[in-house]
């Protein structure tokens, strides 16, 4: 990624747009951050916003005709927040101090003809830029044309006090000053740098100078720019009323124009948004109930303070987060994709030091669900994915991150799982089913079920082939690796003949679909939707279930409706989760998320299960496991279809640990070679015969620092054979280690006649290299 | 990077092999490419060496992940 691509990047993640208000207001004053303050009652807080882009707020806060109003998202659910109001009520309060540091002097004069709100924005912008700035006033003090203008609107002590405020920049008046006189205009012109006219506050009849159709002074909008060079000006309040806020606008980007004439620079570069601009932000108005404006128990004085606070708590304090929302791994790093892209930029720019943004970057599951719901099509997971793969490439990716996954991938890949089979008796495969490795993992007899179904089903019979799909290494942007996966299964798919394969798991559907395109699939669900129900099927006092949809599963409708359409023929009633389909939350499996960030992945699921408080009914073995695996009652759609011939309660069965799943995988293989080909499985590896005595305690803490009984198994036969190991004399135990991979197993363990007994095992990736110096 | 991780438990264990109590010792431990010397329980006779859990889960795991974010 480079600077362009993430500029790219930021720019489609639209939280830190405006919002509406501060887009629709001429001055962009942040009405969120305003009317946030208000709602906590933090005047002072209030004020200062007011005053980092309001002109004058104790004048224009008390006329200010508030256009942000007909924008405001609050006025589609109810009453636009009365914005114009509560600036009232705040510039009524007592104002914090302010001190103004005006930019060094530049040496340059300019003149204000007339001192309406254009004028004196003008003035007030001029002066803080370093501008000598000079004053006509046609009244006899500063002031008098707005003190006529807007009467008891404005409070004399507010009034003076900015006003003085701008007279301690610097910045002379002229009171009563012979403004209309013909030769004016020409005079100031050659006597200042430039010149800004007031026309809220001046005629200007009689001066030379370009004009429209009706006869007034012809100003060009957003530049303010007269048909003289150098001379600038405010337009004449229009006939409907003048709009306060917009006379200072005018004033301020007539300043603007005239700090670029003095500067000799762009005249427009950069000030598309100078006036009112469309926003990108995107706020939801999901679940906001219509609310009407607080009304004030006396209208004349406004809003009291207590008023104004609880109309400022209508406020929606516009934002986007939809995927924040949505997602809590993106809520668990505390911000939003625009700062995940730049954290994750910065993660791969930076040579030397922590690579902050790793875990960011190796917890997302990759589901796509906040390029579902961002209005703007933000793919979170395809920039995790790209820097995965960019930090294996450079040789940056932690070890530690999905290792574990990619040694259970090299399991299911190896021969002790792998097997490639025609159907008995055949030369060929028409077809091939191909469970997946983890539905393997989880339900191994229920496979046999459905692979002895899908035998019966065709005259030519179903191949079989045994594996992994690659997504392991896919997720942990192992490219080279998954490169050869997918290799290997082409081998696999052209050694039967280039069968269809019958899929079961939804991440291998989409694995093949999407990477290995060349061969047809077909999934499960839908196969088996097209033909009669399996004779075991029993939807029969199931229900009502919530289907969990897998994340990977969003792409594919098809197999969503074949998976409703069982449930339909099994009579099973279904209740959809709020995000479903293609809005399906994952699991937490995805994307290694599992692996690199257990206890997120845990909150994410069980986010998930506490959505319903309905059996959950999944179609991916890993989704059903994950969800058992923070006791959500939950099925598997074979369970239903296949059930077992014991009535046992399938919605309860625990999630196998670790050791389980690769027995479960051996055994499998074992048993349909067996079975099916009348073979036998010659896969004994030399600790195969060490029996393990495990407490369910430690079984538990095996599990979390996921050590398997085979890393147990190795660690004792390699003890017990060469002699290598610690004893504790006073309790008889024994201790050792084996180092595997790249992982240093130590296990504590008593050999007793019923096995070994397991007391503790934990690991560690720091080789000792060096023996003791002496 | 020195790691001072001898507890007295530690040194309770025997090199079944070599019948000895273990002793402290400074050992050379090495990850991602990065050498450190760390005092840990060391059999006299045929040098092995104890990585117990408290060091193993504690201090290493610390410095494993300060290394693989390097």
């Amino acid at each position: 990624m480079d600077q362009q691509e993430l500029r790219a990047l930021e720019h489609r993640c639209i939280q830190e747009e405006a919002p509406e208000c501060t887009a629709a207001c001429p001055l962009h004053v942040d009405g969120r951050a305003f009317v946030g303050h208000v709602a906590d009652g933090q005047w002072s807080e209030a004020w200062k916003v007011l005053r980092r882009t309001m002109p004058f707020p104790g004048i224009l806060g008390r006329i200010c005709d508030a256009p942000c109003r007909l924008r405001c998202k609050r006025g589609e659910r109810g009453d636009p927040i009365q914005i114009g109001a509560l600036e009232r009520t705040c510039v009524g309060t007592p104002p914090p101090p302010v001190r103004i540091q005006p930019l060094p002097r530049k040496g340059k004069g300019v003149a204000v003809v007339g001192a309406g709100l254009s004028g004196l924005t003008a003035a007030w912008d001029l002066a803080r830029k370093g501008y000598s700035v000079q004053i006509f006033e046609t009244g006899v003090r500063l002031g008098d044309g707005l003190r006529a203008r807007f009467g008891d609107r404005l409070n004399e002590a507010a009034t003076t006090e900015e006003l003085d405020r701008l007279m301690g920049l610097d910045v002379a008046v002229e009171v009563a000053a012979g403004v209309e006189a013909p030769g004016f205009l020409e005079a100031c012109r050659s006597d200042f740098d430039a010149v800004f006219v007031s026309l809220d506050g001046v005629l200007g009849r009689r001066w030379a100078v370009d004009r429209d159709g009706a006869g007034e002074i012809a100003v060009a909008p957003g530049s303010q720019a007269t048909g003289t060079l150098g001379v600038f000006a405010g337009s004449r309040p229009a006939a409907d009323g003048p709009s306060p806020v917009w006379q200072a606008a005018e004033g301020r980007w007539g300043a603007t124009s005239i700090d670029r004439f003095l500067q000799k620079v762009s005249p427009t570069a950069g000030r598309e948004k100078d006036g009112p601009y469309r926003t990108r932000l995107f706020t939801s108005l999901e679940g906001v109930e219509p609310l009407p404006a607080v009304a004030a128990a006396d209208p004349r004085a406004g809003y009291s303070a207590g008023e104004a606070v609880a109309e400022a708590g209508r406020c929606l304090r516009c934002e986007c987060l939809e995927c924040v929302k949505v997602c809590a791994y993106l809520e668990r790093f505390g911000a939003y994709p625009r700062k995940y892209a730049r954290e994750i930029y910065n993660n791969e720019s930076i040579v030397m030091g922590v690579h902050q943004a790793n875990k960011l970057v190796n917890s997302c599951s990759l589901c796509g669900l906040c390029e579902r719901v961002c209005p703007e099509a933000f793919a979170v997971q395809d920039l995790c994915l790209a820097s995965r793969r960019s930090m294996v490439r450079r040789g940056k990716m932690p070890p530690s991150a999905h290792e574990f996954a990619l040694q259970d991938m090299r399991f299911s890949l190896g021969d002790r799982f792998h097997l490639v089979r025609h159907a008995p008796g055949r030369a060929e495969s028409v077809r091939a089913f191909f469970p997946g490795c983890q539905l393997c993992a989880s339900s191994p007899d229920t496979v046999v079920r459905v692979y002895d179904h899908l035998t019966a089903s065709f005259p030519t019979g179903t191949g079989l082939m045994l594996g992994c799909c690659g997504a392991p290494a896919f997720w942990a942007g192992q490219e080279a690796v998954f490169g050869e996966v997918c290799g290997r299964i082409l081998e696999d798919w052209e050694r039967l003949g280039r069968p269809e394969l019958i899929l079961a798991c939804a991440t291998c559907y989409r694995v093949f679909s999407q990477q290995l395109p060349q061969i047809p699939t077909t999934s499960l669900w839908q196969l088996l939707a097209a033909g009669d129900l399996p004779a075991g099927a029993a939807g029969e006092g199931i229900g009502p279930v919530a289907v969990h949809d897998p994340c990977t599963t969003r792409p594919f409708p098809g197999i969503q409706e074949a998976v409703r359409r069982l449930l339909s023929r099994l009579e099973v009633p279904v209740e959809e989760l709020p995000l479903g389909r293609d809005r399906t939350e994952c699991c937490g499996f995805g994307g290694l998320m599992q692996n690199v960030n257990p206890d997120l992945a845990r909150e994410v699921a069980g986010r998930r299960a506490r959505v319903s408080d309905l059996d959950y009914l999944a179609y991916c073995a890993m989704c059903r496991d994950s969800l058992a695996a923070v006791g959500k009652r939950a099925l598997h759609l074979l369970d239903l279809l296949f059930p077992p011939p014991a009535g046992a309660d399938l919605a309860e069965r625990p999630r196998p640990g670790y050791s389980q799943r690769l027995e479960n995988r051996e055994r499998l293989r074992r048993t349909l070679l067996k079975r099916i080909w009348n073979e036998e499985a010659f896969t004994m590896q030399p600790h195969d015969a060490i029996r393990l005595v495990v407490a369910p305690e430690v079984r538990e803490v095996l599990e979390r620092r996921r050590i398997l009984d085979e890393d147990l198994k190795r660690v004792i036969h390699e003890a017990e054979t060469s002699g290598n190991r610690l004893v504790h004399p006073r309790s008889g135990r024994h201790k050792a280690v084996f180092r595997a991979y790249r992982t240093a197993v130590w296990v504590d363990y008593t050999p007793s006649p019923e096995g070994f007994v397991i007391h503790g095992a934990y690991s560690h990736r720091m080789e000792v290299v060096g023996g003791p110096r002496k | 990077m020195k790691v001072e991780t001898v507890r007295p438990e530690d040194l309770e264990w025997m090199c079944r092999k070599c019948d000895r109590p273990l002793e402290p010792g400074t050992v050379t431990v090495s990850y991602m490419g990065n050498e450190f010397t760390a005092e840990l329980p060391v059999c006299p006779g045929c040098g092995f060496v104890l990585v117990s859990e408290a060091v193993a889960l504690g201090k290493m795991a610390e410095v494993e992940q300060i290394l693989e974010d390097k």
